[in-house]
């Protein structure tokens, strides 16, 4: 006896609901044996994960200061991905929008114009879209590889803001921080309620959302993508043109990545420094995967993913796990998430053994 | 040593982290699968190379241990990707993205600990050769094993059967399995083979490289490692000659510090990834050439069925 995957004539709209959930009961069941090796308490860290970020307000608008950029950058990224088009690097092109909209407060530090935040919006967004355009424009004319122009563009981001960190842009009076000065107030988003840092730029992913989904459900120019990854020669035949998947879906993650590189400059984090993009671009690449690349499924995914980030906050102070183990319980998740899609277009059928016609293959 | 044969030998060492890396993904590569996890495997690697050595004070079994691991690693990979049908770009990714976590997690109680780097090996009398002893001949065993490992790959994938088996898998797995070669068994043994090599790159780099433990220090070389292999457009000497020069690249920094040149240090350390995307674009710019040479069924799924 046999097990074999046989392709299903159509989708399973029940596995591809409860794929993700079979993910994440699996990834939960092997971190309980991560946690037994490293001798930490099971109950109170699954309570520091899941329990404990809905334990009072401000630990609830937390959630959502991290939902925010996920969701965006995600739902930039899954438009790409369902076009096959592989742009890992929403991390660095995350990295430029902040800097770019940082050059504002930092060149005009003593202004108070109301044209601050609309100029560093502005900024944000082209910046993100440059760094992507690189890649799109190293793809569509030499035909390059954007997995890893993307990716080593990321590295060069990086080093860029260590370099204005640690020069030009470091605040004279930051006592040798790597750091720029603290933005002024104009230059920052107001906050939603009073005493915590979940700021008006959450409007930002929400609109961004909405336009995702009517451009990919409701839009011929979703359809023609769409098309596009799953069958380029036919998507060719068609008049369908690849080069404008490969702009539009990288320009439109540059766009996505360098708003919301922006909003954690001028939102929570308040000047420029090192740590400011928390790994978002790389986490945002596990949400669009465990929202199915949909556009719905996304914003439950971001939300996993953004109480995820906060309980593993939680769980460093209440039970000393280190942070090392968020990533890991994130890549299992991815891990089992593809592992049970398969059950999506396969079915397991057990294959009874025939004996092999092997004389006319061996003779 | 002069500044020059001290470069020239540095080349080479650097060049045997990227040049195991991308020989291991080579053969992955050449039977059809992508395993973006490189980056990955060579973190869980060097660290579990660091610490082994460390607690044991034996490069030996550091090597092992580390190989292991990256074979482990690279399990999780062909399970996934080739069992479970998955997007081989996205299971790459996602074993990248634990692997780094693992690593952080396995070095946490190791951060800047140093280890002693085991003695080169010193071929006697073509040694004293002027310029080329000290550069040729006076390395890390590590360091001749691996290129001789170059040839030797390079002469199975073209003149054997095992290669020929490697190579239709990766052309046409549904015509390698009418021709009765084992199509799933030889994607899980290179893979197997891709995480092994891996694991010694990460063993290298972490424990006779530069011997002393830092999170995140394989720092983008396994990705390099996988441009390589673009680069050389599927064949091990052009491979080899890539390592090579990605190796005096990332000595670049050493260099320009050394004669006090005034560039900024982020620049340099850029230089290696600014290179990367220029000589990608170059390479690639001539599509018929890439497609050529490409393995033609790289990174589609195989679920067995006729043909396509």
């Amino acid at each position: 006896m046999q097990l074999r995957f046989e392709k299903r004539l159509h989708q399973s709209k029940i596995m591809l609901l409860a794929a993700p959930f079979i993910a994440i009961a699996l990834s939960v069941v092997l971190s309980c044996i991560l946690l037994v090796v490293l001798k930490k308490p099971i109950l109170l860290t699954f309570h520091s994960f899941f329990i404990a970020p809905f334990e009072n307000f401000y630990s609830i608008t937390e959630i959502f200061l991290k939902f925010g950029p996920l969701l965006l950058i995600a739902q930039a990224l899954a438009v790409g991905f369902r076009a096959k088009i592989w742009n890992i690097g929403a991390e660095g092109q995350m990295v430029i929008g902040a800097i770019a909209a940082s050059a504002v407060p930092v060149y005009f530090v003593d202004s108070t114009s109301g044209w601050l935040l609309p100029a560093m919006i502005v900024l944000g967004a082209l910046g993100g879209m440059a760094w992507a355009a690189i890649a799109a424009f190293l793809r569509t004319q030499f035909n390059a590889n954007e997995i890893l122009v993307t990716l080593m563009l990321t590295s060069i981001a990086l080093q860029l803001l260590y370099f204005l960190l640690l020069g030009p842009w470091k605040d004279p009076m930051g006592f040798n921080f790597p750091q720029t000065v603290m933005f002024q107030d104009e230059a920052l988003f107001p906050a939603l309620f009073s005493g915590v840092r979940l700021n008006v730029s959450i409007i930002f992913p929400i609109l961004f959302t909405i336009a995702v989904w009517l451009f990919m459900e409701k839009h011929y120019g979703g359809y023609k993508l769409v098309v596009g990854g799953l069958a380029p020669s036919a998507a060719g035949y068609a008049g369908f043109s690849s080069k404008k998947a490969v702009w539009g879906s990288l320009l439109l993650a540059g766009f996505a990545a360098g708003i919301a590189g922006m909003s954690e400059v001028a939102g929570p984090i308040g000047q420029l420094q090192r740590s400011m993009t928390s790994g978002y671009g790389y986490s945002a690449i596990i949400v669009a995967y465990l929202g199915a690349l949909n556009p719905i499924g996304i914003v439950f995914a971001a939300f996993f993913l953004a109480v995820l980030h906060i309980g593993g906050d939680v769980a460093l102070v209440s039970a000393g796990l280190p942070i090392s183990a968020v990533h890991i319980f994130q890549g299992m998740i991815l891990i089992f998430y593809l592992s049970a899609y398969a059950f999506v277009n396969y079915r397991l059928r057990v294959v009874q053994p025939v004996t092999q016609p092997d004389s006319a293959v061996s003779s | 040593m002069s500044t020059l044969e001290f470069f020239l030998a540095g080349t080479l060492s650097a060049a045997t982290v990227f040049l195991l890396a991308a020989l291991g993904e080579l053969v992955v590569e050449k039977s059809g699968l992508l395993n973006l996890g490189v980056e990955g495997m060579m973190a869980v690697s060097a660290a579990v190379g660091f610490v082994v050595t460390f607690e044991t004070g034996s490069h030996i079994w550091g090597f092992a241990l580390a190989g292991l691991s990256g074979v482990v690693i690279s399990m999780v990979f062909a399970v996934v990707a080739i069992t479970f049908l998955a997007n081989q770009v996205a299971t790459g990714l996602a074993v990248g993205i634990m692997g780094l976590g693992l690593s952080a997690l396995i070095g946490r109680e190791y951060e800047s600990r140093t280890i002693t780097s085991p003695a080169d090996l010193v071929i006697p009398y073509l040694s004293d050769l002027p310029l080329l002893g000290p550069v040729l001949f006076q390395q890390n065993i590590v360091v001749y094993l691996t290129f001789l490992l170059a040839v030797v790959i390079g002469y199975t994938l073209t003149h054997t059967r095992l290669g020929l088996a490697i190579r239709s898998v990766g052309e046409q797995p549904s015509a390698a399995h009418a021709l009765g070669f084992p199509v799933y068994l030889i994607r899980y043994a290179t893979v197997a083979f891709g995480g092994l090599l891996a694991g010694f790159a990460g063993a290298y780099a972490s424990t006779i490289y530069t011997p002393l433990w830092a999170d995140g220090m394989i720092a983008g070389r396994g990705w390099i490692a996988v441009a390589l292999v673009v680069f050389g457009t599927w064949k091990t000497g052009r491979v080899a000659f890539g390592a090579l020069l990605f190796g005096m690249i990332s000595l670049g920094e050493l260099i320009a510090q050394s004669m006090g040149a005034r560039i900024p240090s982020q620049l340099l350390s850029s230089l290696p990834y600014i290179v990367t995307i220029i000589v990608l674009a170059m390479i690639s710019t001539n599509k018929a050439r890439m497609k050529l040479h490409a393995p033609f069924s790289l990174g589609e799924v195989y679920d067995g069925s006729e043909g396509r």
